[in-house]
Formats: C-alpha cells, structure tokens, sequence
C-alpha cells in the first residue's frame, strides 16, 4: 500500500540561469492526497511539468508509476489526468464537445457514456450543452477535473486547484478532491498558494519555497515540528489577567505563560486543559474560554518561510 | 379574402391532424413492449458489434484527430467567408470581364492554340491583374488567414498545456493543424477553380481540351503549395510571436514585401552590383528572384499556363530570330519549371520544418 506513485531523486531544473527546482526529493505515495504548498514562482508547476515529461530535468531522476516521463511520456499522460493552472477550454464549444475532443485525443471507445458520467461527477450536467465561455472559473475547474477523469487515471495532478473561485466553488472542488481519493482511491497530486483551503483534504503536504522543498508530513506533523513538540493553550478569565497568568504558570506542564491582548497564551508540554481548568477555577477566577491552539497551515507556512529566509 | 381564410383554415386542420396521428403513433410504440425491447437490443447488438469491429486499445492517430477538429474549427469560421468571398469575388469578376474581351477577337483568333488558358492570363482591361496574378496575391492571406494565430490562441484560451497532456505526441499538434489548413485552403481552391472554368465555359462557348485541365491541375497543386510556405510561415509566427495581432501584422508585413515589391527589390539590388541593361545585371536578378516564393510562384503558373513558352532563362534576340512559334506539350512545360517547382515545394518543407522545430523546442510556459 506504500509503494510510492511519484518518486523524485535530487531533480534540478534550471531556465537558463534561473534555478526553478533545486536538489528536490519527494514520494508520493498510493491512495494519498499530497499538497504541494508555496507561494507563486516557488517552482510547483516547473516541477509538476516535469512528471508529465513536458519539460526537460536539467538533471535528477522523476519516476511515475514506475516509468520515466521523458521516455514513456505517452504511457505516462495516458495513467496521468492533469489540471493545469487556470485551464481553459475552447469557448465556442460547449462543455460536452470540449471534452469529446479530449476523448478522441485520448482514443476512448463508445465515449458518450463516459462523457455523461464525469459531468454528471462534477455536478455540470445542467450546463454540459452551453459553450464553455459562458462558464465561471469555478466551473471551468470542474470541467477541467472532467476532463482528466475522461481516461480513469490512476494519478491525478492539480495545480492550484482553487485559485479564482468563490467560497462555495472552492468547497465543492475539495469535496470532489475527497472523493476521488475515498470512492475512486486515486493518488491527487496538488499544488497550492493558498494554504487554508487544502489544508483539510491533504493527507500530506510539502512546503515549496525558491525551488526547495523544505518540509515534509502531514499537517499535525509540521506543527508539532514547529512548536517543538510543544501544545499552546489559549486562556480567557474575567477579572483580572495577570493574576491568572501567574496562577496559570503555576500548573504543572505549563512551561510558559504570555499575554495576546485579552487572552493567555499558555505553551505547555503536553495538553493540559483539564488541570488548567480546574487550577483556574479553584483559585477563583471565572473562565471564559480555554482552547486548544490548532495548527493552522499558513501559520506554519510563515515559519517556516521566516525559518528559511532568515 | 374569405377564401384565404379557409385556405389557412383548412391547412391548420391539416397540421392539428398531423400532430395526433404522431403523438398516437409514439403512444402505440410505447404500448407494444417488445418494440421498445427490440430497440434497445438492437443498440446494444450494434455497439457490441461496432466495438468487436474495433481493434482494442489501438492509440488513434493524434494528428488526425487534431486536424479533424482544426478543419470543422476552420470551416465554422469568420475568416473563412472573408476569403473566400475576396478570393471568389476577385476571380470570378477577372475571369468573366477576360472571357468578354476575349470573345470581342475570338473570330479573328479562333485558330489560336490553347484558348482556354488565356482567360487565366490575360489582364483584365485597364489593370495589371490576370486572374493568376490576384490568386498570386490573394493565395497568401489565406495561408495567414488560417495559421497566424494557430498556436498562439491556444496559449491565450489556456487549452496548450492540456492538449499537451493527452497522450499524443507533441508533434501531432503542429502536423494536425498544417494539415487542416492545407486541406481548407486545397479547397478553396479547388471550389474556385472549378468556378471559374465553368464561368469561363460559359463565357467563351469552348470547353478545354484534356491538356487545359491537366495544365489547370497542375498548377493548382503548385499553387496550395506556394500557399503551404505561407501557412507554414505564420505557423512560426504564431508559435514565436504570443500575440495574434503582432503575427498577423508581421506576416501581412512579409507579405507585401513578397507578393509586391520583389520585382522592385531584386531590380534595385541588381542594379547595384551591375549595370542595368547588361547581361550579367540579367542574370543577377534571375538568380536574386529564386530568392522570394513569389516570384517561382509567378515562374510556374507562367511556364503551366502558357504552352508557347519555352525558357524562362535570357533570350538575346539573335536566339529568337526566325524563332518557329509552337507549343509544348504538358510534360515538356512542367520540366522546364522543374527546378522551381521542386524549389517550391522545398521551401514550404523548411518553412514548417522551422515550425515544427519552434513548437518542439519551446518550453510549455512562456
């Protein structure tokens, strides 16, 4: 079940003396959603074109269910459904048509069928018979999920998914993602600026900054990384602050105590709600809020971006 | 008035009719169950049968594919009236305002040999175009009209990259689409030559002789190909040049330096190595002017349409004198042009080798 779909060895990609993609390694493995994160320009799509074998390594090794994308490119982009960044569709044709001509580029058999089913999978029957420059971006990103689904691959590679499409879009593109992996077990490959977003349908994320690849786990993983294996309690009493701050620091756990504006910031060694809580109460104070700090992905995404321009 | 009242009257009845014998007839299909049963059977049997027909897994030729859909593209299009209707209106016009002039002397010149082909080049009165010379002209802005904004719309749609990631071969994309040009311009032409013999016909009360229509075929194969070198030329553009505008006003711009002032160019820079008047300022500008398409073009259609001629080299007048006139036969006339001919088709090979080389190398993000 851990065979990896997508192995990349020491790849480099220079344009000219543009270094895009440095000494990147990255597994993905089978059956995963991996979120490739990073701000624009990092290198996602230099190195998302290199598995399809449409740019040249300059040098490393790219592996795709086992095949070499500069050598096996047909084979490859046969097993590989790809949406690019921003994908575009033939505006005088209609979403229907657009993708009958995908399906014959694709050599599928008796592709009605099929067509119906994908836009019926993406929720765009109703509009599959007008043009596709009527649609909205949003759609335009379904059709294009449709699109690489026409040939069933195995490996689906999204790049920036979300990009330019409203709240409600952009839920309903994750919850396509998540099916696809749970009804399907497709591996998703998908890159992304805009972190919050993916967070929650990534089983793992890399975080991609000036062509490195600088962090690798699930997100739960990078936090405790970050907070050096560390919980963060938030803490807010009626009354008087600091008071409780100093009743706070004395529950033990409780390594060190800040104050954030009306709230305490707690950073703990393990979670310790539970002793906070009733520490608090017992010495009088009247608890209004106590929280768990989560993980929260741009946050780590900035750390780790200071972390490495530093 | 009362009369045509039940006239409508009557035929509105008549439809009324029409309707219920249709909505009873589809209610009786839908009655009888094994019909219903039957066609569905029949569907499947068929698409059973289509799929066995098929050999499995059998990747279908990307370039055909591609060049199926760039010709119903092309065949839908704006541009495609706008030419053909230029190029349809000229030729027409040129040929029937030549086939009247022509029967005004046909009296004087009925023994005259190969009457047919004068109609193609004969200026018309008052201007200096034959119909050759406006498809000479013309010919060329179809070539740009169907190439000048070929890949480079697919990079401004955002369709490049994922017709990139279909499993064809990249090349499939650029063959694809020189071949659904060339097909939609072998058709215009076609159509239009067809079109104007038969204007031609109709004007003069003569029909050619197998050796016209053969003389005819010829040289439309050698025109589609003088206008490939342009369709392969504003293919480059489109893949070098992002936007459409700047590609269509470079090759319109290479376009009037060819088509135009070639002649002019090959005198001016003849004249400035040699002498005019000489033999060698002669022989200078012959060779200058395998330089431009346009003029082997020119050196073709004259060679195919006028059987008379019997070089295109230098004749000194002592060479011509007490010459026998006479015309050569079809055979004799294409390997005078040979060379150019050959040349030709060489140049429009280069043109889209320089194409295809551009599309390959280019990075899929510029």
């Amino acid at each position: 079940m851990t065979d990896p779909v997508i192995s990349i060895q020491g790849l480099t990609k220079r344009y000219g003396d543009v270094v895009a993609v440095q000494q990147l390694d990255l597994e993905v493995r089978r059956g995963e959603v991996f979120g490739l994160l990073g701000p624009n320009g990092a290198g996602k799509t230099t190195m998302i074109l290199t598995l399809l074998g449409l740019t040249e390594v300059t040098s490393g090794t790219v592996r795709v269910l086992g095949l070499d994308p500069t050598r096996d490119a047909i084979e490859v982009k046969r097993q590989v459904g790809y949406v690019p960044d921003a994908v575009g569709f033939y505006p005088n044709l209609t979403g229907r048509e657009n993708l009958r001509y995908t399906a014959r580029l694709g050599g599928l058999r008796d592709a009605e069928d099929r067509i119906s089913e994908v836009l019926d999978q993406v929720g765009l029957t109703g509009a599959a018979d007008a043009r596709a420059g009527t649609y909205s971006r949003g759609m335009l990103q379904r059709l294009g999920i449709a699109d690489a689904l026409l040939r069933r691959p195995p490996v689906m590679i999204l790049d920036e998914p979300t990009v330019a499409i409203d709240p409600e879009g952009v839920a309903r593109i994750l919850a396509l993602i998540r099916s696809l992996r749970d009804e399907h077990g497709m591996t998703i490959l998908l890159s992304s600026h805009l972190l919050h977003q993916v967070q929650e349908v990534c089983d793992r994320v890399g975080i991609f900054v000036g062509g490195r690849l600088i962090a690798v786990g699930s997100v739960e993983e990078l936090a405790r990384r970050l907070a050096g294996g560390r919980t963060v309690i938030e803490v807010g009493v009626a009354g008087d602050a600091s008071a409780a701050a100093a009743d706070l620091g004395k529950v033990p756990g409780v390594d060190k105590v800040e104050q954030e504006g009306p709230l305490l910031v707690a950073v703990c060694r393990q979670d310790v709600r539970p002793q906070v809580a009733a520490a608090l109460t017992g010495a009088g104070h009247q608890l209004r809020h106590l929280r768990q700090r989560e993980s929260h992905l741009d946050e780590i995404y900035h750390r780790y971006f200071h972390e490495q321009s530093n | 008035m009362s009369r045509a009242t039940e006239v409508l009257q009557r035929a509105r009845g008549a439809v009324a009719g029409l309707t219920r014998l249709r909505t009873a007839a589809a209610a009786a299909v839908d009655r009888v169950p094994g019909l219903a049963r039957v066609r569905t059977a029949a569907g499947a049997a068929l698409r059973q049968v289509r799929s066995r027909t098929r050999p499995p897994d059998v990747l279908p030729r990307g370039w055909a594919v591609v060049a199926r859909k760039e010709l119903a593209d092309h065949l839908h299009s704006a541009r495609l009236f706008v030419v053909a209707g230029l190029l349809g209106l000229s030729g027409v016009a040129a040929v029937y305002a030549v086939g009247g002039a022509i029967r005004e002397v046909a009296p004087l010149a009925s023994e005259a040999p190969s009457l047919f082909l004068r109609l193609f080049i004969i200026p018309v009165e008052n201007t200096p175009f034959a119909f050759v010379n406006l498809v000479a002209l013309i010919g060329p802005l179809l070539g740009i009209a169907f190439g000048f904004d070929a890949i480079s719309s697919e990079r401004n749609q955002r369709t490049l990259p994922r017709l990139l990631a279909q499993p064809i071969h990249r090349d499939d994309i650029i063959n694809g689409k020189f071949v659904a040009g060339i097909a939609v311009i072998g058709m215009l032409l076609t159509a239009l030559m067809a079109v104007v013999a038969a204007v031609g016909i109709l004007r003069l009360g003569i029909v050619p002789s197998a050796e016209d229509i053969g003389r005819m075929l010829v040289y439309l194969v050698v025109t589609v190909a003088y206008i490939g070198v342009w369709l392969a030329f504003a293919l480059l553009l489109s893949i070098v040049l992002r936007r459409a505008a700047t590609a269509a006003l470079s090759a319109i711009g290479a376009w009037l330096v060819f088509s135009l002032l070639a002649g002019l160019l090959v005198r001016m820079v003849a004249g400035v190595f040699t002498t005019e008047g000489t033999l060698e300022n002669l022989e200078l500008r012959q060779a200058l002017s395998w330089l431009s398409p346009a003029i082997i073009h020119e050196q073709i259609t004259a060679a195919l349409l006028r059987p008379e001629l019997r070089t295109l080299g230098v004749i000194l007048p002592e060479q011509a004198f007490r010459q026998i006139p006479g015309e050569l036969p079809i055979g004799q006339s294409m390997l005078l042009v040979w060379p150019q001919m050959t040349a030709l088709i060489a140049l429009t090979v280069v043109m889209f080798a320089a194409a295809y080389v551009a599309f390959l190398r280019q990075e899929v993000r510029v």
